[in-house]
């Protein structure tokens, strides 16, 4: 029933282009789905690992600049993207060493800080940065001589990275591994006693959780043609946790509606007000206050009150 | 000479700065256990309340004062309405802190637009003062005279008087301290506010140096954090020291290499959580 | 050779010491009972055993190597297991899956990122087997936030032998139990074969005394008494110390 749903869902997908109208909602639903392809991998940490972090932009955004160097250098997009997640990862094994001195609270506390800094260097340290100006890019891949300059081209490769993601996040929540990262969630004393190594299996989903955020990273810098300061900032990892937050931690699916829901809202109210800050903000107190174990889970609950059982 | 001269003294005044800010962090830390994301705003929005008021013909000091009883009224209503309803639910709290602070930042951008304000340095401190032999800014070495003082006042506050007394209980045993009979959901509004005022009141002291403008707050709440890693939480001798680190490391830094000012500031963040991860003078590990 | 020794060892948590140059030496194959009065030390010494804590002075062996710098998760590896006195299961998980991480945590499988763990036949029969051997084989797919409390103590012992320890550690398996409970875990305890050895803290005596074999007393962590079951029972410092409560 679930490969059903799955199979008819990657045909909307698919065929989303034609039956939409116009290349801006096209863009929107390429934006929905790399930022999901981030939201899935923040999900690794902060859903799967317990391991709540406010500064997954960084490695976002490292990812993005680092390929946004590397192709400004004059190498070609296979040098990039494997350059650039290279950088990532070796970032991410100096974050997740610094991060997992501490636990809970003071792991969020450490991963914002790692993520200002990130953001301090990319608006201060501007001969490698160019600061607030950001760096601009020209061109996109053309895997297999098919050039992605189109929007329609750029949302079907996103597309097939988006499936990839979300098989490779499958396969991993049903692996013994998988399990052994949501064993440390629940119960990190007991999986040490057991013979788990828990700072290793945290580590090693860092890096998985960081893995993803560079790629995405990597789609935003080739969606945009450009990063700024603005991809790291502390806006950009709540606005990461909050696509977690909202469709809920505990299924593939969460994220990934809490990542369409958060850019359709960005989106579309961008579009009337210029306080998407203030937005976002009373959307975090709202759900954190209101709706604890999510949107998605949350409205369900509400749903079923309404309807009394 | 006189450059080194000059850059230890501005290093002293932000570290002086970083104090007033850092000190209520880390006691909110400490006792409350959230790291409080709305502490940069506390700082922007204490700096901005003063332009108003200082435009409506309080003086300085006065504005000083008012903004940062304006702020620990707001941050008082913050934490009785929103922070005490989730108790015991640390990580909500965090993220209820970092929404507000973002709908903080929109609503000053709407209030006061996106231009920086001077705030002008208080007449009577203007100028220079010369002290063995050199010249220095008069407000500066003001601020560093200030950050003593309350440095030796919060000192008295913790080791002297009752209130001083539960503070310490609470941030060393929470539980131990319930029992004994601390009523441990006042003092986390008391403290709260306390850290309230002091970053708002900072921020205008700041404000003839720093001046205010949006992401301000994004500015300093960094800083806050790695004053509070480097000295350990919920420690006063810790956030003094780590202030001063910080504001030498970030001002010579930023001096020397003006590009990595961050970069500085991370390494010696590093250092400290791989060699020593409860901080200078921290209890507990993080 | 002793299965499980330990010597000399002191723990102290500020100015307590909680741990006081506890000596004890454990057979193959022996049934210990450990007791005392709240506050005499016993989980503190089974945590120094497990490595969970690390003592500030003496050392413990287990079959005779000397495993006192060795980390916890290490230890597991050579053959200890525990339960806990508050059970500290998978809550959102069955019974299956608990039994299941439980034997993953000593298999080079808990690394792998890529099969199903679900389709691991070999596995899941013997945690289904496990499952059996405490009477909750029926069980096994149910959740564990649906299951009673006996049944759940059933499982905190399960989880231990899933991992087929050398030594096993049960930290007061009866809390909380049933008169009928407590006779179902007993007689599964002493189902137990021989090349298991079972170092058990109670603090009611009534129900572990049918258990032990040898019998150490500890008070302020210290010890106190030790010796057979009818040594123990009948020395004055054990009545001196359950009596003056």
């Amino acid at each position: 029933m679930r490969r059903l749903a799955a199979i008819v869902a990657l045909a909307i997908l698919a065929t989303l282009p034609l039956w939409v109208s116009g290349t801006y909602y096209v863009n929107i639903a390429s934006q929905v789905l790399f930022y999901a392809i981030f939201a899935l991998g923040v999900n690794v940490l902060a859903g799967h690992a317990g391991l709540v972090t406010l500064g997954h932009a960084g490695l976002f955004g490292i990812a993005a600049y680092a390929a946004a160097k590397i192709m400004n250098a004059g190498y070609g997009h296979l040098s990039v993207a494997t350059g650039a997640l290279v950088v990532t990862l070796m970032a991410a094994g100096i974050f997740a060493v610094l991060a997992l001195r501490g636990t809970g609270l003071g792991f969020v506390m450490i991963t914002v800080a790692l993520g200002q800094i990130v953001w301090g260097v990319a608006y201060r340290w501007i001969s490698l940065t160019n600061g607030d100006n950001g760096i601009t890019i020209t061109g996109r891949p053309s895997p297999l001589g098919l050039s992605l300059t189109t929007p329609t081209r750029f949302y079907w490769a996103t597309l097939i990275v988006f499936v990839v993601a979300v098989v490779s996040m499958a396969i991993f929540v049903a692996s013994p591994f998988g399990a052994s990262v949501r064993g440390t969630r629940d119960q990190p004393r007991r999986m040490n006693a057991l013979g788990y190594h828990v700072w290793m299996i945290r580590f090693l989903a860092f890096l998985f959780s960081a893995f993803w955020s560079g790629v995405a990273g990597l789609l935003y810098l080739y969606y945009n043609q450009f990063v700024s300061p603005q991809a790291v900032a502390l806006t950009a990892s709540a606005e990461a946790l909050l696509m977690v937050i909202a469709g809920g931690s505990a299924t593939l699916l969460g994220p990934i509606a809490g990542a369409g829901l958060v850019v359709v809202m960005k989106n579309v109210a961008s579009a009337y007000i210029e306080r998407w800050n203030f937005v976002l903000g009373a959307i975090f107190v709202a759900i954190v206050v209101f709706m604890a174990e999510g949107l998605v889970p949350g409205v369900a609950r509400l749903a079923r009150r309404a309807r009394g059982r | 000479m006189s450059l080194w001269a000059v850059l230890a003294v501005n290093s002293i005044t932000l570290g002086g700065l970083l104090f007033l800010l850092s000190a209520g962090f880390s006691l909110i830390f400490g006792l409350m256990k959230i790291p409080n994301l709305t502490h940069g705003s506390f700082f922007m929005l204490g700096a901005y309340f003063a332009t108003s008021l200082i435009a409506r013909g309080f003086n300085f000091w006065a504005a000083a004062l008012v903004g940062g009883l304006l702020v620990a009224a707001f941050g008082g209503i913050i934490e009785r309405l929103i922070l005490r309803r989730l108790a015991g639910a640390e990580l909500a709290q965090v993220l209820v802190t970092l929404g507000l602070s973002f709908m903080i930042a929109d609503v000053c951008l709407m209030v006061w637009t996106g231009d920086p304000i001077r705030i002008d340095t208080p007449a009577g401190l203007r100028g220079a003062t010369s002290l063995l032999g050199m010249g220095f800014p008069t407000y500066r070495l003001a601020i560093s005279l200030i950050a003593v003082i309350f440095a030796a006042g919060l000192w008295a506050l913790l080791d002297r008087t009752r209130l001083g007394a539960m503070i310490r209980a609470g941030v060393d045993d929470p539980a131990m301290a319930r029992v004994v009979g601390i009523r441990v959901s006042r003092l986390f509004t008391v403290v709260f506010c306390l850290g309230a005022w002091l970053a708002g009141f900072a921020g205008v002291i700041g404000g003839p140096i720093l001046s205010v403008y949006p992401g301000l707050d994004q500015e300093m709440l960094p800083l806050a954090l790695v004053v509070v890693i480097l000295g350990g939480s919920g420690s006063l001798l810790g956030s003094l020291v780590g202030s001063l680190i910080v504001g030498f490391l970030y001002n010579f830094g930023q001096a020397m290499f003006p590009e990595l000012a961050y970069v500085v500031l991370f390494l010696p963040m590093l250092i400290v959580l791989v060699v020593r991860p409860q901080g200078l003078f921290g209890r507990q590990a993080l | 050779m002793t299965a499980l020794g330990v010597r000399g060892l002191e723990k102290r948590f500020g100015g307590l010491r909680v741990t006081a140059e506890v000596s004890l030496s454990v057979e193959p194959g022996e049934r210990r009972l450990i007791i005392g009065p709240n506050g005499a030390g016993k989980t503190t010494l089974f945590n120094l055993i497990t490595g969970e804590l690390r003592p500030d002075g003496g050392s413990v062996t287990l079959f005779d190597r000397d495993i006192t710098g060795v980390a916890s998760r290490r230890r597991t590896h050579l053959g200890i297991a525990r339960t806990y006195q508050i059970i500290t299961l998978f809550q959102g998980e069955t019974l299956l899956r608990n039994i299941t991480l439980s034997l993953l945590g000593l298999s080079p499988l808990r690394w792998n990122p890529f099969v199903r763990l679900a389709k691991r036949d070999g596995l899941v029969a013997q945690a289904r087997a496990t499952l059996a051997r405490v009477g909750l084989d029926d069980l096994a797919d149910r959740p564990l936030a649906q299951t009673s409390y006996g049944e759940r103590r059933r499982a905190e012992i399960a989880m231990a032998l899933a991992q087929n320890p050398k030594v096993l550690l049960l930290d007061e398996p009866f809390a909380g139990l049933s008169i009928e409970e407590r006779r179902d875990v007993l007689r599964l305890v002493n189902e137990i074969p021989r090349n298991v050895t079972i170092v058990m803290i109670e603090h009611d005596m009534d129900v572990a005394l049918d258990f032990a074999e040898r019998i150490t007393v500890l008070h302020f962590g210290k010890v106190v008494v030790e010796g057979t079951r009818g040594e123990v029972v009948a020395h004055p410092r054990t009545k001196e110390i359950y009596l003056g409560e």
